[in-house]
């Protein structure tokens, strides 16, 4: 009995962990019909997840989804991708955060065969720009869906109040939001990112519109000459000055938005995409007093970012590569581009932006702002390098001196040598 | 034929599975032990030796890519990193201590007034338990918004009782004595949970004799319940100290990546992640891994030896 029992539990223990195996390898080998799509918390997301069952009938595929935050879905490609798993298909990315450096580890599959192989699907509909970010060494390895742009969010009723016109420029920005801030005790006269990373893709336009960039042509650090310290100085002024009591240097653009929507600030830049988060009556108590306008001009004119924030990629490593690219040409085809951003997500084709209906939904005001910052817009909103995370760290610093109330310029001189460090070893 | 076969081969295969059994029983404890032990190696060991040789290389971008061996290079630059690597380990000391010592007297203090049974005893104590049940992401959240210097409850309260509003998480110098709060909030529960556990299985005889000597409580506490209760609290640091040096989810839950715009909060276990998914330095990162494994090594090593000595 005793004998028995030992010789019962070792066999338990050991075919127990082969058994569990074996389970998996049958699904891995039955999942050809299915494809395996990541994709980010986005409005695009939510649109797209509620038409997915059109896609399995019309293709007779099954769609896994994953959807994560914007923080958790990175992480989870570095590991994934890092080994080499094929358990992602579809991957939705950020073209001009991880593009170049998932691009130069092969992690994206070669797209230019499937882009130019359907001409109804019309790869030359899509914006120049956009198509740029998504190109890596004369190979196009994603498919953007989301175009942004920096615009001005301000409060009608408070511009109204104290007989105010919409700011044109930084002056008449820094104005306003002065005059609001001293006359409403509970209202910061201007809110925007903080957080030393999160904030460089917003800071980017002032440094534009300043006539700085965070490089030059021959890959040396600008941010260091006086019209890039003008603007850091500039932007975390603002903030420091009549940005919310307290401010943070945490925030990134849930918390900027929370301030604003709930009626406490009178402005605020941000991402033209993010509009809808301003005007949903359930989440914003301001929903119905928010103007929008072009980027203001500064001493170099109004210079916004105007860039693809996310694209859809295939795994380099999946199986399944034909299939995603089905879903992709789904995804990305005119009708669904054109539902998408009637919901409110601004898209990369050029056909869509021409047709009335793709601006039909968008309040007349932020139409206007996004054709003129269209046109008028910058390709980038960082630095175009390999690691944007480390590079972003190093030019935001000085923006989070100056919010604090620092010296930025001194802090710009700064991080400009560390900024040229990163960029000689950045290859 | 066959059935000669039959009961020719019978005998031999009871002798084999007999000398089998036996042989196994004979093995039995590296049998029972080998699965535990395989997995120990494929979860525990494996790792250690695939960071140890990362370390030794200047992988970057993908651990795929190809990388060059360098020997103690990176060991290099993380030593001599004064910027971001040092006070990351003057942070990890000051959380881990200074929560370690309030969870430690705290929590000691709860445990001698439950020990004692008193009316409604049950309730007080599924109460203190709750914190430990939550997810600490979740307990990070929580905080974050309670702590909200504009919106939060935290400053909401203060301005009840006309004190200013509190920067909190978003001060520079507030916002690692905040989450080590959060860390003595969601912890403290445990230590009251060993301590308790050691308190109810001390003799009373002692404690009686004691006082019928005429020792005061305090006398009492010092002289008669704290040397009994010695290994308990050893234990209890050396738990609480390994979870306390290894926090990841409050910093990074309430902080986010780097720690904080200043790296307020960043400890080497958060600087460390951020070499590695924000940076993609994976060489740099798995040094900064390996000189954190043998610092909490060492540490444990101290307590252990002091636990010996105690014995």
């Amino acid at each position: 009995m005793k004998r028995r029992s030992v010789l019962q539990l070792l066999a338990v223990a050991v075919v127990v962990p082969f058994g569990v195996t074996a389970c998996g390898g049958a699904d891995d080998a039955k999942a050809s019909g299915t494809v395996r799509v990541t994709l980010a918390n986005h409005v695009w997301t939510d649109g797209i997840k509620a038409a997915i069952p059109e896609f399995e009938k019309e293709s007779g595929l099954k769609v896994e989804l994953t959807q994560l935050g914007e923080d958790q879905l990175s992480d989870q490609y570095n590991v994934k991708l890092n080994a080499g798993s094929d358990e992602v298909d579809v991957m939705m990315y950020r073209p001009l955060q991880e593009g170049k450096s998932f691009a130069r580890n092969k992690y994206l599959a070669d797209l230019t065969e499937h882009v130019s192989s359907d001409s109804g699907w019309d790869w030359k509909d899509f914006q120049k720009g956009p198509v740029t970010a998504s190109t890596f060494e004369n190979k196009v390895v994603g498919v953007p869906i989301i175009t942004e742009r920096e615009v001005l969010y301000y409060r009608k009723d408070l511009l109204e109040a104290a007989g105010l016109s919409v700011p044109k420029t930084m002056d008449e920005l820094e104005a306003a939001a002065k005059k609001i801030s001293e006359d409403n005790s509970d209202v910061a006269g201007f809110v925007a990112r903080t957080n030393k990373s999160a904030a460089v893709t917003q800071f980017s336009s002032f440094l534009y519109s300043f006539g700085g960039d965070f490089m030059d042509d021959s890959g040396q650090s600008t941010i260091a000459t006086p019209e890039a310290k003008a603007a850091y100085a500039y932007y975390g002024g603002l903030l420091h000055n009549y940005g919310p009591a307290n401010v943070s240097t945490d925030m990134s653009w849930p918390e900027a938005m929370a301030i604003f929507t709930q009626g406490n600030a009178a402005f605020y830049t941000e991402a033209d995409s993010l509009y809808k988060n301003a005007m949903d009556k359930e989440k914003s108590k301001i929903a119905d007093k928010v103007g929008f306008a072009a980027f203001p001009a500064g001493p170099a004119g109004s210079k916004p970012y105007n860039i693809p924030s996310w694209g859809l990629g295939i795994n380099s490593a999946s199986n399944n590569q034909d299939n995603a690219w089905k879903f992709i040409q789904w995804a990305t085809s005119k009708e669904r581009t054109l539902e998408a951003q009637k919901a409110g997500v601004p898209g990369p084709r050029a056909s869509v932006w021409a047709d009335p209906a793709g601006i039909s939904t968008y309040p007349k005001d932020l139409a206007e702002a996004i054709a003129f910052s269209a046109e008028n817009g910058v390709g980038h909103d960082r630095p175009l390098v390999i690691a944007v995370g480390k590079a972003r760290e190093i030019v935001g610093e000085p923006i989070v001196t100056a919010i604090t109330g620092g010296d930025s310029a001194a802090a710009a001189t700064t991080s400009n040598e560390a900024f040229q460090k990163f960029l000689d070893t950045d290859k | 034929m066959t059935v000669s076969s039959k009961s020719e081969a019978r005998p031999r295969t009871v002798a084999q599975s007999s000398a089998f059994s036996n042989w196994a029983n004979k093995h039995r404890k590296w049998l029972f032990a080998s699965p535990a032990m395989i997995f120990v190696g494929l979860l525990i060991v494996f790792p250690l030796v695939w960071t140890l040789y990362l370390s030794l290389t200047d992988s970057r971008g993908s651990v795929r890519a190809p990388s060059d061996f360098i020997g103690f290079g990176n060991y290099l630059t993380v030593l001599s990193d004064f910027d971001r690597f040092w006070p990351a380990v003057g942070r990890t000391a000051y959380f881990t201590v200074t929560a370690l010592v309030v969870e430690m007297v705290v929590g000691m203090m709860i445990a001698l007034l439950l020990w004692r049974p008193f009316r409604g005893e049950k309730w007080v104590r599924v109460a203190i338990l709750l914190p430990l049940v939550a997810t600490p992401v979740a307990v990070g959240m929580m905080w974050k918004l309670i702590f909200d210097p504009n919106m939060g409850f935290a400053n909401q309260m203060l301005g009840w009782f006309g004190i200013p509003a509190q920067p909190w998480l978003s001060g520079q110098a507030t916002a690692l004595p905040t989450t080590i709060f959060m860390d003595i909030w969601q912890w403290t529960p445990m230590v009251v949970l060993i301590l308790l556990a050691g308190l109810t299985s001390l003799p009373e005889e002692t404690d009686e004799a004691a006082r019928v000597d005429g020792a005061n409580a305090w006398q009492r506490f010092f002289f008669v319940t704290l040397p009994l209760l010695k290994t308990t609290v050893i234990v209890a640091v050396l738990l609480r100290s390994i979870d306390a040096l290894k926090t990841f989810d409050i910093l990074y839950a309430t902080k986010g990546k780097g720690g904080g715009s200043f790296h307020e909060v960043e400890t080497l276990n958060v600087y460390a992640y951020g070499l590695s998914f924000d940076y993609n330095e994976y060489g740099l990162s798995s040094a900064v891994l390996i000189i954190f494994f043998l610092i909490i090594i060492g540490f444990m090593w101290i307590l252990t030896r002091r636990r010996k000595g105690n014995n």
